[in-house]
């Protein structure tokens, strides 16, 4: 159970890591990174390399924006399975609906109550 | 000297310039800070599914980023988050936290201009590239896959 | 009358009869707190929004300099005023208060060189009698319009500086008591070398501040040791380093009376990377530390080349280099 845990922290720490080498190489804004790091997510688990990853280190590979792309690309492969052509097109958003909904209407609910305050560092 | 060639070599020199010091310990904070998130995580999931046992771990693992999700959600708002990310950088921004920061932000940001063209268009003014590119691959894998 | 290629020497010496600074709550903890005439203690001033905040700080500013001066709105004729916000509506929308003809500027951080500059012009001509010359930024509607939303967790890089919130106001006149005159100024050029970093402002601005400077000192046939201080606008440390470089690459070495608004406004402890920036940066430390230092006499003449850097969130995302201007005034204490 602690071994579990301590594969997470090493996993999930490590992916965070590489995100912050690129900040450091090459100023990427967080946009870009977001961006790269959901590609890379769904290419590996097209060619089944995360799945053995998330076995591994369970939520150090789901929590990370890798884990987003992972679910776009198993989503779209499991429906096209099941669907054919049209799962193509409903495979990655159904599988990765729950994170999209959740984030849009928490945003908006909290955008409602809350006001930017300006930064002091 | 042309202008070309005065450039090229002011921002060489400018390059050189550049201060380039004190990074590595940004590289322990965004792996102590990306970690103990994905503990967090990992947690969260370990209880939902100690307490609801008819819970599939990957139903488990739904309801864990939703959650994560709100508190990310919810820090923003606070303005919080934006002080754990001046201190672990990627570390923050990586994790699925960072993608909600990343829509709560802007939303937060530009409410001022209005619910529809402000809050709602700004929403994914950060977030909205990584839909897009996420949809896109997720539809190249399908394909790829249809024809394999 | 014009000297030179790009300086004007004013017959009449136009004075600088009142001055006013507001500065945030961040620049109150820095190194010039004793000196702004008012600090911040909430950065929205008591508004709904940043913007209105912005434009409710440099109105202040204006109606207190005015006050400085002993004279009323009524007497002011001419407003020169500008800011950095899309289509400068910090000014404009402030100018609605004041019944004065209004000059709106873009100059970004060289705006209070610029104001003064054309100010002097028109009032050593005797085309206007009292000018006020504005301008302020705040570092939230700026931090919205030129990067990322407030809330948002990111680091910013190191080359980065950090804008300042704050307004500063002069008022120049022929009439009225002061011991600060306007001897000359000159204009500065477009200058662009290719940087495109847009977080390296400084980078990007030190030509221009080395250009305008040597063309003054060509212009005016003065020397570097004739200024008992050299005072560029926001271009941080780094800029100032690079700036120094290229000045001595140029034949001019300037010794212990060069320094930088930008590099003195904020202590080591506030974590702003390069210093300060934002048109507010010079207009604040001009306005007060400048101005006091003038009239108590440890200063007699001061050269102020405030920078700017013409860039906007199109031009660089859609990858041009960063054109940088310096606008450059002479400021000189006489007994009188």
């Amino acid at each position: 159970m602690w071994l579990m845990y301590l594969k997470v922290f090493l996993v999930g720490g490590f992916i965070c890591m590489l995100g912050q080498i690129l900040i450091i190489k090459t100023n990427i804004t967080s946009a870009r990174i977001l961006v790269l790091f959901v590609v890379i997510g769904a290419l590996l688990e097209a060619f089944g390399l995360y799945e053995p990853i998330v076995t591994f280190a369970g939520a150090g590979a789901t929590v990370p924006i890798t884990g987003f792309g992972r679910s776009l690309a198993k989503g779209a492969i499991q429906a096209v399975k099941e669907k054919g052509i049209l799962g193509i097109f409903t495979g990655g958003l159904t599988a990765t609906a729950g994170g999209i909904a959740a984030a849009v209407i928490f945003a908006y609910i909290f955008a409602l109550i809350f006001s930017s305050k300006t930064k002091k560092f | 000297m042309d202008v070309k060639e005065r450039n090229k070599k002011y921002n060489e020199y400018v390059d050189a310039k550049v201060p380039k010091t004190k990074n590595f310990p940004t590289l322990i904070y965004a792996y102590l800070v990306g970690g103990v998130i994905c503990m967090i995580g990992q947690g969260i999931q370990d209880i939902l599914l100690a307490l609801f046992p008819s819970l599939t771990l990957e139903d488990a693992g739904a309801w864990m980023l939703i959650i994560l999700i709100f508190f990310a959600s919810l820090l923003t708002g606070l303005g919080w988050y934006d002080r754990i990310g001046v201190f672990a950088g990627a570390g923050s921004i990586v994790p699925i936290t960072g993608f909600s920061n990343s829509i709560a932000s802007p939303a937060i940001e530009f409410k001022k201009e209005g619910i529809i063209f402000g809050l709602c268009v700004k929403m994914f003014s950060i977030a909205g590239p990584v839909i897009v590119n996420g949809v896109a691959i997720s539809v190249l894998v399908g394909i790829v896959y249809l024809f394999l | 009358m014009k000297v030179g290629n790009q300086t004007i020497v004013f017959k009449n010496k136009p004075k600088i009869i009142g001055s006013y600074s507001v500065a945030g709550e961040k620049e109150g903890y820095g190194n010039f707190k004793e000196y702004f005439d008012y600090v911040l203690k909430d950065d929205k001033f008591g508004e709904k929004t940043f913007e209105k905040a912005e434009r409710k700080i440099i109105e202040h500013t204006i109606f207190k300099a005015i006050d400085s001066a002993n004279l009323t709105v009524a007497d002011i004729d001419l407003l020169v005023s500008g800011d950095l916000l899309n289509q400068i509506i910090s000014s404009s929308f402030t100018a609605r208060h004041f019944d004065s003809t209004f000059i709106g500027l873009y100059g970004a951080c060289s705006t209070m060189a610029e104001s003064l500059a054309i100010g002097a012009c028109m009032v050593d001509a005797k085309h206007f009698i009292n000018v006020a010359c504005a301008t302020g930024s705040h570092f939230s509607t700026v931090e919205r319009q030129y990067r990322y939303p407030l809330e948002l967790g990111n680091q910013r890089p190191p080359v980065s500086q950090w804008t300042v919130t704050g307004a500063g106001c002069s008022i120049l006149s022929l009439k009225g008591k002061s011991n600060i005159r306007i001897s000359s100024a000159t204009f500065g050029k477009v200058t662009d070398y290719g940087i495109k970093d847009a977080n390296n402002m400084g980078a990007a601005m030190a030509p221009a501040a080395m250009r305008t400077i040597i063309t003054h000192f060509e212009d005016t046939k003065s020397k570097p040791e004739d200024f008992d201080l050299i005072l560029t606008g926001d271009l941080g440390k780094l800029g100032s380093e690079i700036f120094l470089d290229l000045m001595e690459h140029h034949g001019y070495k300037l010794g212990n009376n060069y320094n930088d608004c930008g590099q003195m406004i904020y202590n080591n402890n506030q974590k702003t990377f390069q210093g300060g920036s934002g048109a507010g940066c010079s207009a604040v430390v001009l306005n007060s530390y400048i101005f006091k230092k003038l009239q108590e006499g440890t200063f007699k003449k001061v050269l102020f080349a405030a920078t700017g850097a013409l860039l906007s969130p199109i031009s660089s995302q859609q990858g041009e280099s960063i054109p940088g201007i310096c606008h450059a005034i002479v400021l000189e204490r006489s007994d009188d």
